[in-house]
């Protein structure tokens, strides 16, 4: 199969064209290796198919992040057919930046040039033909959300691939450096490297300075050409200036001259819609109660559409089906104990868990709309401020808005911050940030205790997380991280109207793992649990005198000043760390054999207070993330220290917390 | 007149000029598109960062880095 692959800035369109290319019919999964999304799918087209694949979005393909390195080792070692280069229309210069290190690699790339009527509504003019006359490469004009331009694009992608020869780099870097690159790859091609990047590329790359080139070939046999390397690096630093620095300014002379002969831009920039927007949602006094105020609504909808209205549906069919599946099994006379398996592990349990899943569809569906529509990198520039204050940078709460679906994508968002510390920071506050699998714990608390208030005590917890996470993030950085300063730069992408497609796969993608997850690690603490609670044989299920029971039983103490110091809630709170979807399917199995019907909600009425109710969902909150974030935080921070320090002082936190509620509670009275 | 991108108004328009500070940031804004000549227009400057547009797309900037960017007036 020929391979396609995507490669754009963020916010060209990236992910709308590779949508338009392989519809429903694509995996996400990761790189080997690091931590970066790959997204893969198929394209049929004449009976023929083709594999596309979506490379990380980046502006350059340099060696700052794994982002980029990703892509770049993709393009020149994978060897993919063809490369589309996505363009947004309306910023043609800085998108073709990364076109120039496309044409420098020399591989077989045509460029989508997309948002046209973006374009259009500016009053852009593009000669097509003469801007792909200017780059040497194919050019095919789209509107990816309208799907013009996708069917040419195809067609000239396959045009290209069956093309021999590949494109010739029309970019003049001047004598100076052109003598010298000549030089470097006399050299490297004297040598006998191991290696499958071309030669070219690789003396650019050298005079470039590029860190991890320059490490692979000090770490290879050859390392004594760094010494001529950094001689020519000398030589054209002595007469001009940096040959990295006059690389890049020579790559944007040709952007210059390629564009001047193929766009009109108006004079006046033309007022549009979007800044009309920003003058109010990024208002110096507006800006940050209109972002409270749309988050309420997000989760005020959430909870009225997601739980009221389709999750007691799906809970309802949940029972009628155990029911139906418990009496089919005794019928047929089955052995007592996969009856009871059946109904009290599996339906108790991982039906417990189920009965969320059209809360989060609901919940992404709207963090989908903020996403799509470029309101998230407004809210990131509403709170620097507030950030900035607390010693943080603004992108931190991009991750942190990130880690509301998941705390692990949320670390992996940090990648965006280029100081360390800054990093380190995000990192370690990103747990407190209340993920989706934690939200089926409060749902269930809510309906026991607080059902006319749930959007509110909902918004609350999260306002809480955030807070706490904010007060760690200052602590960290007056502390563990002091010095090094950061800086702030962000794009602030024009308001879009999401498309619906686009928004069903994203929030597919999302409920599909969560899906996942339910079935296999779920599934499996929730049988190991099981078990553990019907032994040692002969001894009443469920009860405490079980293993699972001993287990809760010896850890209980530690939470009897917090309040619920039950072997249940313990076992529950154990089961979090495993995976925090398991905590309400523990909870609906050791309570299963309490309550017919609607038990767990009875039984949890039963065990717990509101006060209790309340220190315990803000236990679940902030207390050790679950062993995926830990894991993940293990391989970002390349480090088991911190993965360790997290585990152990999120639990700290969470604890002080929630004792600190119970008891202050009690003091004014409360139960 | 060179002045730091700091000190523009809403509304008012400049050349980048030069760039202080070390190579990576330097690196980092000629990705982003703001390089020595390119054109840059001042649309938001008040309390947070500064918005500027930027080959017609917005950009924020952090106020630390907006005052090495230093401009010419246009």
């Amino acid at each position: 199969m020929k391979t396609i692959a995507l490669v754009g800035n963020p916010n060209s369109g990236k992910t709308t064209i590779f949508n338009a290319l392989t519809g429903a019919n694509q995996h996400v999964g990761n790189w080997p290796g690091v931590t970066v999304e790959k997204k893969e799918g198929v394209l049929t087209f004449q009976k023929e198919k083709y594999r596309i694949v979506d490379l990380p979005g980046t502006y350059s393909l340099g060696a700052y992040s794994e982002d980029e390195m990703v892509a770049r080792d993709f393009i020149l070692i994978d060897q993919p057919d063809v490369v589309i280069n996505v363009v947004d229309a309306t910023n043609i210069e800085r998108n073709l930046y990364l076109t120039t290190q496309l044409l420098e690699m020399g591989t077989k790339v045509i460029v989508a040039l997309n948002m046209m009527d973006e374009a259009e509504g500016k009053k852009i003019r593009i000669d097509v033909e003469k801007l792909s006359k200017g780059l040497g490469i194919p050019v095919v004009p789209t509107i990816a959300s309208k799907k013009n331009g996708i069917e040419k694009l195809i067609e000239k992608s396959i045009e290209t691939i069956n093309k021999k020869q590949s494109f010739q780099n029309k970019i003049r870097y001047g004598k100076e450096i052109e003598e010298q690159i000549e030089i470097v790859k006399e050299l490297l091609d004297s040598l006998s490297l191991n290696t499958k990047y071309p030669y070219e590329w690789l003396a650019l790359k050298l005079l470039e300075n590029d860190s991890y080139i320059h490490e692979m070939i000090r770490n290879g046999a050859e390392s004594k050409i760094l010494g001529r390397v950094q001689e020519s690096i000398d030589q054209v630093a002595a007469t001009m200036m940096e040959p990295e620095l006059i690389i890049v300014d020579k790559r944007y002379e040709f952007i210059r001259h390629v564009v001047k002969e193929s766009v009109k831009k108006p004079n006046e920039e033309v007022v549009t819609k979007s800044d009309r927007i920003d003058k109010i949602l990024t208002h110096k006094w507006l800006g940050l109660p209109i972002f409270a105020l749309i988050m309420l609504i997000v989760y005020q909808l959430t909870f009225t559409i997601g739980q009221d209205l389709f999750g007691e549906m799906v809970a309802g069919g949940m029972e009628v089906l155990g029911e139906k599946v418990a009496l089919l099994l005794i019928n047929a006379n089955a052995p007592e104990l996969l009856v009871a398996f059946i109904s009290d592990g599996l339906f108790g349990g991982v039906g417990a868990v189920l009965e969320f899943v059209p809360l989060i569809m609901v919940m992404y569906f709207f963090i989908g709309i903020l996403e799509d529509s470029g309101y998230m990198a407004r809210a990131a520039y509403v709170m620097d401020r507030i950030m900035r204050s607390l010693g943080l940078h603004g992108k931190t709460f991009i991750s942190m808005l990130v880690g509301v679906g998941c705390n692990v994508p949320g670390i992996m968002a940090t990648r965006t911050l280029d100081s360390k510390k800054d990093r380190m920071i995000a990192m370690l506050i990103n747990p407190f940030i209340s993920c989706g699998a934690r939200l089926p714990i409060y749902l269930v608390f809510i309906a026991a205790f607080f059902p006319k208030h749930g959007g509110l005590v909902l918004f609350s917890l999260y306002v809480f997380g955030f807070l706490i996470a904010l007060l760690m993030g200052k602590i960290f950085s007056k502390t563990l991280f002091k010095g090094e300063t950061s800086y702030f730069i962000m794009e602030l992408p024009p308001y879009r109207m999401p498309t619906i497609k686009g928004i069903l796969l994203h929030m597919w993608d999302k409920v599909s793992s969560f899906l996942k997850r339910a079935g296999t690690v779920i599934f499996t603490v929730v049988t190991i649990l099981w078990v553990l609670s019907v032994l040692p044989y002969g001894v009443e299920p469920h009860s405490s005198a079980s293993i699972l029971g001993r287990i809760g039983s010896f850890i209980a103490p530690i939470f009897k000043p917090a309040g619920f110091g039950t072997w249940q809630a313990s076992v529950g709170l154990f089961a979090g760390i495993v995976a925090k979807e398991a905590v309400v399917a523990t909870l609906g199995m050791v309570y299963a054999g309490v309550e017919e019907g609607p038990g767990l909600i009875m039984a949890i009425q039963e065990a717990f207070t509101p006060l209790t109710a309340v220190s315990f969902m803000v236990m679940t909150l902030l207390y050790t993330p679950c062993a995926a974030v830990i894991g993940t935080i293990r391989r970002e921070t390349n480090s088991r220290k911190w993965a360790i320090f997290t585990a152990l002082y999120t639990f700290l936190v969470g604890w002080i917390a929630a004792v600190l509620i119970f008891q202050v509670g009690r003091f004014f009275g409360l139960s | 007149m060179n002045i730091p991108l700091l000190f523009f108004t809403e509304g008012e328009k400049g050349i980048v000029n030069t760039i202080m500070g070390g190579q990576k940031i330097h690196k980092r804004l000629f990705e982003m598109g703001l390089n020595t000549g390119s054109e840059v227009q001042v649309i938001k400057n008040d309390a947070g960062p500064i918005i500027i547009s930027l080959g017609g797309c917005k950009v924020a900037l952090g106020r630390g880095l907006a005052q090495k960017i230093i401009m010419s007036r246009g």
